[in-house]
């Protein structure tokens, strides 16, 4: 697989206007991941090239980031917040509702490569809590109860 | 302006952020024309400090005296820019206020970060936003591009003579980089692992550059001293510390939210205004500046909510974002889920932290299970006075972990010997476990 080129060219840009290609790897992976759901090997070793950094400093940054993938994931992305304010309203009760019902835990994707679980802190959604945050877009949803989980999945398919 | 709720007042309740023109038609921008074209960068500076403004951030230092360590035009040593950098990192448990400020007004950014530049000698302005906020993250970057058409970012910022580039940065996750070493770090593409200081920031920052790092509100605040002045900032607040503060309160309260009140506002008017506690509406305690702060009970409802107050009054003010538990709330439970949390984003440079908070949320998980030991507690205790606030370590995550179990272990001594003598959680026992 190869970039396509108005990921190299976005590369590019950001290198050239936002402090060098030191500072634009992060930008470069986040935006393959959102063009490709995840960072594969030979995503990451192209954006190197066209930064001129190495494949291992490359790789040094992608797996530092959390939310930087570099494993498939489902195409449907569920963040349930772990935070304080959100456990304080039951969000461990939906947490494991949503287990249930999708047989994986935090970490993993469903069998069928729909939908991905990850635990994340306080998505800055207190106000909902307990909240999650969904989807390629990472909308916030909340406050979630059990009943909602249909909901929940419908909304992180979009 | 709008009921002395400068930084929120003109924010639109679905967070619909404004067009510039909507948002000159608003007064903005005023300030940044007449503060470029009329005062000098100490005089924006010197406004500042006169204002009071404490940092929002967490530490609460003050703004105007991080700015005076910056290097004035022509006198850094090298060649190359200052930076001045917003920190939208927001991840503390329990802290969303940022958020509301980054998609809600960020026209009000960038006013303030012009500003900032100016009065710190900077002419890059970098916006670091985390991942999940996407839609703050778009909305700074059309605001930061309406900006620059309309000149005032780029080249001779409207004739003033002031040159100044903005962008954003958007982040990944890791709760580290939000400490300010580390997001510097990570805009030099390294991973997210604090430096050691001094040097500061101011005399070697991002590329070795002098830098300067301030909170999202912190910089929100800035257009609004220049456009009224000092005094009127002071007046805002009920104590010494200047200006209102982006209030949060969630946990246990029946209407949950933000809310832009006076400076020094106390937390029992707060949680009134979020509807009273909530689940047996009696209040057992509360953080009031986000996971890393130490608890507060019934007794401090009347405390003026400010740095120095709380700082007086055993806590700290922290991100000014409070959590509540009612009675039917274990603080165990709530100590537990923060030390998973600040055991997770340990960045793993110093063994303290990286060893030590894993093996401290593990301790309070079996507690709260009922299946703890009395040593358990003095374990607890030894580290907390090893690693404590201001304790050994690297960076200020770990004194932080270390502030609701400290707080904890001396408030709820005795629940928590009582978690070990009767083999399960008397409060879970009583009211249920998520009772709200
Ligand atoms: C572990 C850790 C995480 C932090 N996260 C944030 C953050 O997300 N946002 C923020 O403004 N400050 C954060 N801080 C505080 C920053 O280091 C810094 O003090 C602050 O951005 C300065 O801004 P202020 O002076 O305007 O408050 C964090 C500190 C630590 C130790
Ligand atoms: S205290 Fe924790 S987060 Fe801070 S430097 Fe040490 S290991 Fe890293
Ligand atoms: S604690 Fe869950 S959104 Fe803040």
């Amino acid at each position: 697989m190869t970039l396509s080129t108005d990921l190299r060219s976005a590369i590019t840009h950001v290198m050239d206007h936002h402090g060098g290609p030191r500072a634009a790897m992060l930008e470069s992976l986040r935006m393959i991941q959102q063009a490709h759901g995840w960072v594969c090997d030979a995503h990451l070793e192209e954006a190197a090239d066209i930064l001129g950094v190495s494949n291992a400093e490359m790789e040094d940054i992608a797996t530092f980031y959390s939310l930087i993938f570099r494993q498939p994931v489902g195409e449907r992305l569920i963040l349930m917040c772990d935070g304080a304010s959100c456990y304080l309203n039951g969000g461990e009760d939906v947490r494991d509702a949503v287990m249930a019902r999708l047989g994986i835990g935090f970490g993993q994707t469903t069998p069928d490569g729909k939908y991905t679980l990850i635990n994340i802190c306080c998505v800055g959604g207190c106000d909902h809590a307990p909240a999650a945050v969904i989807g390629r877009d990472r909308k916030l949803v909340g406050p979630l109860t059990a009943d909602l989980i249909d909901e929940i999945l419908g909304e992180a398919a979009k | 302006m709008t009921e002395h709720k400068p930084l929120t007042g003109r924010a639109r309740p679905d967070r619909r952020p404004h067009s510039l023109d909507e948002w000159r038609k608003l007064g903005g921008y005023a300030a940044v024309e007449r503060g470029l074209k009329t005062l000098s960068p100490e005089q924006v500076l010197d406004m500042v400090d006169d204002a009071n403004l404490n940092g929002r951030g967490g530490a609460g230092f003050p703004a105007a005296k991080k700015w005076r360590f910056m290097p004035k035009s022509g006198q850094s040593p090298g060649d190359g820019p200052s930076y001045f950098i917003v920190n939208g990192d927001e991840m503390e448990p329990g802290a969303f206020k940022d958020r509301v400020l980054l998609e809600a007004v960020p026209h009000q950014l960038v006013e303030g970060a012009i500003l900032s530049a100016y009065a710190t000698h900077s002419s890059e302005i970098i916006v670091l936003i985390r991942d999940a906020y996407r839609d703050a993250i778009a909305n700074v970057t059309r605001a930061i591009a309406e900006a620059e058409a309309a000149g005032y970012l780029g080249r001779n910022v409207r004739g003033s003579g002031f040159d100044v580039k903005m962008w954003v940065h958007p982040s990944a996750g890791r709760y580290i980089v939000g400490e300010e070493t580390a997001l510097i770090e990570a805009l030099e593409g390294k991973r997210a692992v604090p430096r050691k200081r001094p040097p500061f920031p101011a005399q070697s920052g991002l590329w070795g550059r002098p830098t300067t790092v301030n909170n999202v509100e912190t910089v929100s605040c800035v257009s609004h001293i220049v456009a009224n002045g000092a005094q009127w900032f002071r007046a805002l607040s009920c104590t010494e510390e200047g200006g209102t503060k982006v209030f949060g309160v969630s946990g246990r309260v029946n209407r949950p939210g933000i809310f832009e009140a006076p400076m020094g506002t106390p937390a029992g008017e707060l949680i009134e205004q979020a509807g009273g506690v909530s689940g047996t509406g009696v209040l057992r305690c509360f953080q009031p500046g986000g996971g890393a702060s130490g608890f507060l009970g019934p007794d401090a409802l009347d405390v003026p909510l400010d740095f120095g107050h709380v700082a007086k009054a055993g806590s700290m003010f922290g991100t000014g974002t409070m959590i509540v538990l009612d009675q039917s709330a274990c603080p165990l439970a709530v100590i537990a889920r923060h030390m998973a949390f600040y055991a997770r984003e340990s960045c793993g440079w110093c063994t303290p932290c990286r060893d030590g908070l894993p093996w401290v949320a593990q301790i309070m998980f079996r507690l709260e299970r009922g299946e703890g030991r009395m040593e358990d507690l003095d374990v607890l205790r030894e580290t907390v006075a090893i690693a404590g606030p201001r304790g050994r370590t690297f960076c200020d995550l770990m004194g932080g972990a270390m502030a609701p179990l400290g707080t904890g272990l001396a408030r709820f001594g005795d629940l928590f010997e009582a978690h070990v003598r009767e083999g399960c959680c008397p409060i879970a026992r009583q009211y249920g476990r998520t009772a709200a």
